[in-house]
């Protein structure tokens, strides 16, 4: 959510977008917490890397060893341990380090009507929208992917990219209208409303469109190394599977589609929390059956049967755990948007769009 | 669109604005402004003249639907009843277990029919099918004037809603 919002703060700076100079500061708030996320992951991977990712198990390259696998071996180039964490180290820098520009270049236009600081912004988003791109998709096959090391989609990074920005919108229009909801922002109107309601709307066509594109793809062709992710999630995760799809394209589908759904307050704050539920379940889908496989081989190894293949798969599920750390994640989360919005005033007062902006009308 | 059948007085505008604020001056004088064309959209305009919603929208639907269940229909017969197809190497023969391969040919003709079905709709809406005289009001009515319809009842009227319409800011009025 930090990142896509920071990603659409980079596309209104580049863009000029004139609307949404109202909306910036609660952007710029939930992009602080990338830094704590990064050290979060840092500490996971650091403990958890190995159960979770099956290409870092000692010996899985070393054609002597019993548990060599040739394709790993053959994905070594990128998939090793020291090139993982050169990645994973710069994607958190990157982005923090941009978040953190953004805004404190935006506090700047606070005081004064300080256009090099908004010029700057701009230059400064046009270079993180490239390296945005890369990141991503690396970040993407890196964190998601390579849970299943030995299936590949070509289209993953797109699919996750659309997830994850669809739920920093619907994150984004849940933070406005419940800053609305106690009273303040009285700057964003219906209008404002519309166009992240539109937004919301558009990107969970967009994602539901990149699923069935590698849904169908991979269905038709039927082949044996790509077709297992399905196989797996049709098999054991089938309820959540579906229900991820329909709530994440049907519901913003039907709701959101007219033009008054997306003006109204409350509804958008509640659809907003369905499109968040339903990409939650969605990353669980990416993330839960891939990494279930090997801790099943995990399992199977610590009682002793050894290498490879022949283990009994395990399979999750969601339960009070799930949700805990769902949960608390996004307490986290909440927390330091919550810090960082209360540090400046809610909207950016010499922003020089901001005339444009409060005059919105569509 | 009914010019022949109901009475109209145009104002020709040059300018948005003029015509944006001369829209409620001439309501409350108790004109019956029934359309404003413009040469591009205007802002707040739909609001102003206190149009209705178009019903295009519900016409879309139609459409749409229309090519949905044409394509699913044409697909079903062509590749499970007619000449039953092994399709993706998975010979169930079932139209519901085939469906994912049936979808983009249902999307398309979905969009197909929706999109000439609105088109071909508002053509014949507006009379301006090929070979049909256009009702010109105004020759840079298209251009960079603006035209403001004002409906009448009675003949007489008009002199005196040329009056108005010349207050407000019209430069040049039609009977």
């Amino acid at each position: 959510m930090a990142l896509g919002a920071t990603f659409f703060l980079a596309i209104q700076y580049v863009a000029e977008v004139g609307w949404s100079a109202v909306i910036k500061r609660p952007l710029e708030a939930m992009g602080q917490s990338l830094p704590v996320a990064g050290i979060i992951m840092i500490v996971i991977l650091a403990f958890g890397g190995r159960s979770l990712y099956h290409w870092m198990e000692e010996g899985i390259t070393d054609p002597n060893a019993p548990n060599y696998d040739a394709i790993l071996a053959g994905k070594s180039a990128f998939l090793n341990p020291l090139f993982f964490w050169i990645r994973v180290i710069l994607y958190f820098a990157i982005w923090s380090y941009f978040a953190r520009f953004f805004r404190s270049n935006s506090l700047q236009m606070d005081a004064s009507p300080n256009v090099a600081a908004y010029l700057k912004n701009r230059r400064f988003a046009a270079a993180f929208l490239v390296l945005f791109a890369v990141t991503e998709s690396l970040m993407s096959w890196d964190f998601i992917m390579s849970l299943e090391s030995h299936w590949y989609s070509t289209l993953f990074a797109w699919y996750t990219f659309a997830g994850f920005f669809v739920t920093s919108l619907a994150a984004l229009a849940f933070i406005v209208t419940y800053l609305q909801h106690r009273g303040y922002l009285k700057e964003v109107s219906e209008h404002h409303l519309h166009d992240i309601g539109k937004f919301m709307f558009a990107f969970s066509i967009f994602w539901t469109y990149l699923w069935f594109c590698q849904f169908m793809l991979i269905w038709y062709s039927n082949i044996s190394e790509e077709i297992t992710y399905f196989m797996l999630r049709q098999d054991h995760y089938r309820g959540i599977w579906l229900a991820a799809f329909f709530i994440n394209f049907i519901a913003p589908f039907l709701i959101l589609m007219t033009r008054d759904a997306k003006r109204k307050k409350y509804l958008l704050m509640f659809m907003s929390a369905v499109i968040f539920i339903g990409h939650w379940l969605d990353f669980y889908i990416m993330v839960v059956p891939g990494s279930m496989v090997t801790a099943s081989h995990h399992a199977t190894a610590h009682a002793g049967a050894g290498a490879h293949g022949g283990h009994e798969l395990i399979y999750g599920s969601i339960g009070l755990m799930e949700i805990g750390t769902t949960i608390g994640f996004l307490g986290l989360f909440a927390y330091i948007t919550q810090l960082y919005l209360s540090k400046s005033p809610l909207v950016v007062k010499h922003h020089p769009m901001m005339e444009e902006s409060l005059h919105h009308a569509i | 669109m009914s010019a022949k059948h109901k009475k109209f007085v145009y104002g020709i505008f040059k300018d948005d604005e003029v015509v944006m604020n001369a829209i409620p001056v001439l309501k409350s004088q108790g004109l019956r402004v029934k359309d404003v064309i413009s040469p591009f959209p205007i802002h707040g305009l739909d609001h102003a003249l206190g149009l209705e919603r178009t019903r295009i929208s519900i016409t879309c639907f139609l459409y749409g639907m229309t090519g949905c269940s044409l394509a699913l229909l044409m697909m079903y017969y062509m590749n499970i009843f007619d000449w039953p197809m092994d399709i993706g190497g998975k010979p169930s023969y079932a139209f519901y277990k085939n469906l994912p391969a049936f979808i983009p040919v249902t999307f398309e003709s979905t969009v197909l029919c929706a999109a000439h079905g609105m088109v071909i709709t508002f053509l014949l809406r507006s009379k301006l099918l090929p070979g049909v005289e256009p009702h010109v009001i105004h020759p840079r009515m298209s251009d960079d004037h603006f035209v403001m319809a004002i409906q009448i009842t009675e003949d007489s009227e008009a002199a005196n809603v040329e009056t108005k319409l010349r207050a407000a800011g019209a430069v040049e009025t039609i009977k």
